[in-house]
């Protein structure tokens, strides 16, 4: 093609790219850089934040520009709000030591003391150094703390406190639940987009409408209707109940749960499964498989060293597909998942919307991210176009 | 095969099958429950006739918080799907025009809005969106859609495109019309199977929507998808089943008619 031809393809496409890189581009590089990008304590304490980078031996106190730069900043802080505002950050970085400034603030718009008057923790450099972590602009601390890191005191990088370690066990969970999913959908998948493949036209379309009707029902929907179905009370256990099978005493708890997440989520990204594998199979040419039969190969070796090795690529298509939705899945699990079926997504959507804790949600994020990338990484050297098995 | 291998994969798609239709299909009944629970009464299962009842029909229909949730989806999706299917259209038409190598990555590019995981796209767009007072807005919750949405219409867009014939427009040219005629009145039919599917789609998303515009949306601003979700979640109403079945019901009329649509325009483009 001549180049005025890829010129004109270029400003078609342009629109879209604009779009593209202003609210999808710019958004994730915004929540990488607001992972390790905060400037509200130093925004807050500007003096303390300029003068703490120029000290330099942090066994001894630093000089006393610092500490007048801190009363400065504490006695500017007039607005009750922004006091607060310092002292939940700073608790929430290390517990105490945002009263300390909160009293501080209080006693030195009251009277004139010194900061070293108000309370002996101000003579103690451990607390400076933690202040001054805080007010630098640019912090490693979401990313540790996203997989169950902290700095102590001296600034080394510890292990979370044993209570206090939840993500590292939610993103393993979350890989868990994404690994069962793709196993089962492939179980489950194989046979029928098999079938389906296979079927005469009029069978194949009432196949292709069971599929589909899910695929285009709202994910609302769905969810919905296997809370109807699971529940203490819904229809699985009335009717286990009702048969006798169990006792009204024994029902099972299939929702709220591991379980419940688990089913829901295989129910939701089956279709993705099953269309691209079925499609590979058609497009499948039929005389290898005539070959093979022909010279002899039972049905069983057959499907073993012909078909299946052929629909490989429709099998890890669909596969990688659902693996990767089901690592960033939302909806199901907060609405079934119950407690044990949470995942690093509910943690980022508590972050944003109750804890607003952002920084953390976008380590989370970032982390997540990161390790969808490395999987596509993995995923697209397994799923080259398969070779016969020779 | 074998006759106990026939059946067996039989059976096994049968089983898939009622996995896949079941669960949609169960709620329609529950729907005309007379009785605030998400379970059948003993009445309905007798097929008594006073056991089932459209007391939830009349409660949607008449609830205030339904509406406007109606009213917000379809003016979001009013605006998201033609915006979405043009910059969709317009991108799949420029892809063609591209070297393969670099069709491959732009490609890519487009399409991975869909790939990464949507609590990620949420995220991001809810801290790009803060600063910018895009937030607790429908602006912002059209624009995030829109993202969402584009690359279904790339994708069907490109998919019709794959199968035109370059010759048909130089035929065009020979004839004397110019490149825009041409466009208007040979490129454009062959695609409108494909920008119709797309818009579709498009419409689809942004009405299904839920993580993002849970971020994003404020209490005023809550969508069919955020309104089921506080159902589900916060009062078990069996409101949300009529809904759900609405949603299923209008869902089938769509794809139906879009069948229809299908079959028509393919007919009409033979003769």
């Amino acid at each position: 093609m001549t180049r005025p031809y890829a010129r004109s393809g270029w400003a078609l496409l342009l629109p879209l790219f604009f779009f593209i890189a202003a609210f999808f581009v710019a958004p994730i590089g915004a929540m990488l850089i607001k992972s390790v990008y905060d400037p509200e304590v130093a925004s807050l304490l500007p003096a303390t934040s300029r003068s703490l980078v120029h000290w330099q031996d942090e066994t001894l106190l630093p000089s006393s520009p610092a500490f007048d730069a801190l009363a400065d900043d504490l006695r500017a802080l007039d607005r009750d709000d922004h006091v607060s505002q310092l002292g939940l950050r700073m608790n929430r970085l290390q517990p105490g030591l945002g009263d300390l400034l909160q009293r501080s603030a209080l006693k030195l718009h009251h009277d004139g003391t010194k900061l070293g008057d108000i309370d002996a923790q101000w003579s103690d450099p451990a607390t400076w150094r933690t202040l001054k972590t805080a007010t630098s602009v640019f912090t490693p601390r979401y990313l540790l703390n996203a997989v169950d890191l902290v700095l102590d005191k001296d600034g080394s990088v510890i292990r979370q406190p044993e209570e206090r370690q939840i993500y590292v066990r939610l993103f393993v969970r979350t890989i868990a639940v994404a690994v069962i999913v793709t196993l089962f959908c492939v179980a489950l998948g194989y046979p029928f987009a098999y079938v389906l493949a296979s079927a005469r036209r009029g069978y194949r379309t009432l196949l292709l409408f069971v599929v589909l009707m899910p695929f285009w029902t709202s994910l609302l929907v769905r969810t919905t209707a296997w809370i109807v179905l699971l529940q203490r009370r819904g229809v699985i256990n009335e009717v286990l109940v009702a048969a006798h099978v169990i006792a009204d005493n024994e029902r099972f708890a299939l929702i709220y749960n591991f379980t419940g997440t688990i089913i829901v989520m295989v129910y939701v990204l089956l279709p993705f499964f099953v269309l691209p594998l079925q499609a590979v199979m058609r497009g499948m040419p039929p005389q290898y498989v005539r070959a093979a039969e022909s010279l002899g190969g039972n049905p069983s070796r057959v499907f073993r060293r012909i078909y299946l090795p052929m629909t490989m690529p429709g099998v890890a298509a669909g596969a990688s597909l659902v693996f990767i939705l089901s690592l960033g899945y939302y909806v199901t699990p907060a609405l079934v998942g119950g407690r044990t079926g949470q995942l690093i997504s509910n943690q980022i959507a508590y972050h944003i919307q109750t804890s607003l804790n952002w920084g953390m949600a976008a380590a989370l994020g970032s982390i997540l991210l990161l390790v969808v990338i490395m999987i596509c990484f993995v995923l697209s050297r397994f799923a080259r176009p398969g070779r016969l098995a020779s | 095969m074998t006759r106990t291998g026939y059946w067996t994969l039989q059976s096994i798609t049968f089983l898939v099958a009622a996995f896949l239709l079941l669960p949609i299909l169960v709620i329609i009944p529950l729907s005309f429950n007379p009785e605030p629970y998400f379970s059948f009464t003993r009445k309905m299962v007798m097929l008594d006739p006073d056991g089932w009842s459209l007391r939830w029909y009349r409660e949607v229909l008449q609830s205030a918080q339904w509406r406007l949730a109606f009213r917000n989806s379809v003016t979001i999706a009013a605006i998201v799907t033609p915006v979405a299917t043009a910059l969709g259209t317009c991108a799949a038409l420029g892809l063609r025009h591209l070297p393969s190598r670099q069709r491959a990555i732009v490609t890519l590019l487009i399409s991975s809005p869909l790939v990464v995981p949507v609590i990620i796209v949420a995220t991001g767009t809810y801290l790009f969106f803060a600063p910018l007072g895009l937030t607790q807005s429908l602006t912002g919750i059209v624009l995030a859609h829109i993202i969402l949405a584009a690359p279904f219409v790339v994708i069907t867009v490109s998919s019709t495109l794959t199968t035109f014939d370059e010759r048909l427009l130089r035929a065009a040219a020979t004839l004397g019309a110019s490149p825009i005629r041409a466009f208007f009145r040979v490129t454009l039919p062959l695609m409108v199977q494909g920008i119709l599917a797309g818009a579709l789609f498009a419409f689809a998303t942004s009405f299904d929507e839920a993580v993002v515009t849970l971020f994003l949306a404020r209490y005023d601003q809550r969508t069919v998808p955020l309104q089921m979700w506080s159902g589900v979640r916060d009062q078990l109403s069996p409101a949300v089943l009529v809904v759900a079945s609405l949603l299923v019901l209008s869902m089938s009329v769509i794809v139906v008619a879009a069948k229809i649509v299908e079959t028509f325009l393919s007919r009409r483009g033979r003769t």
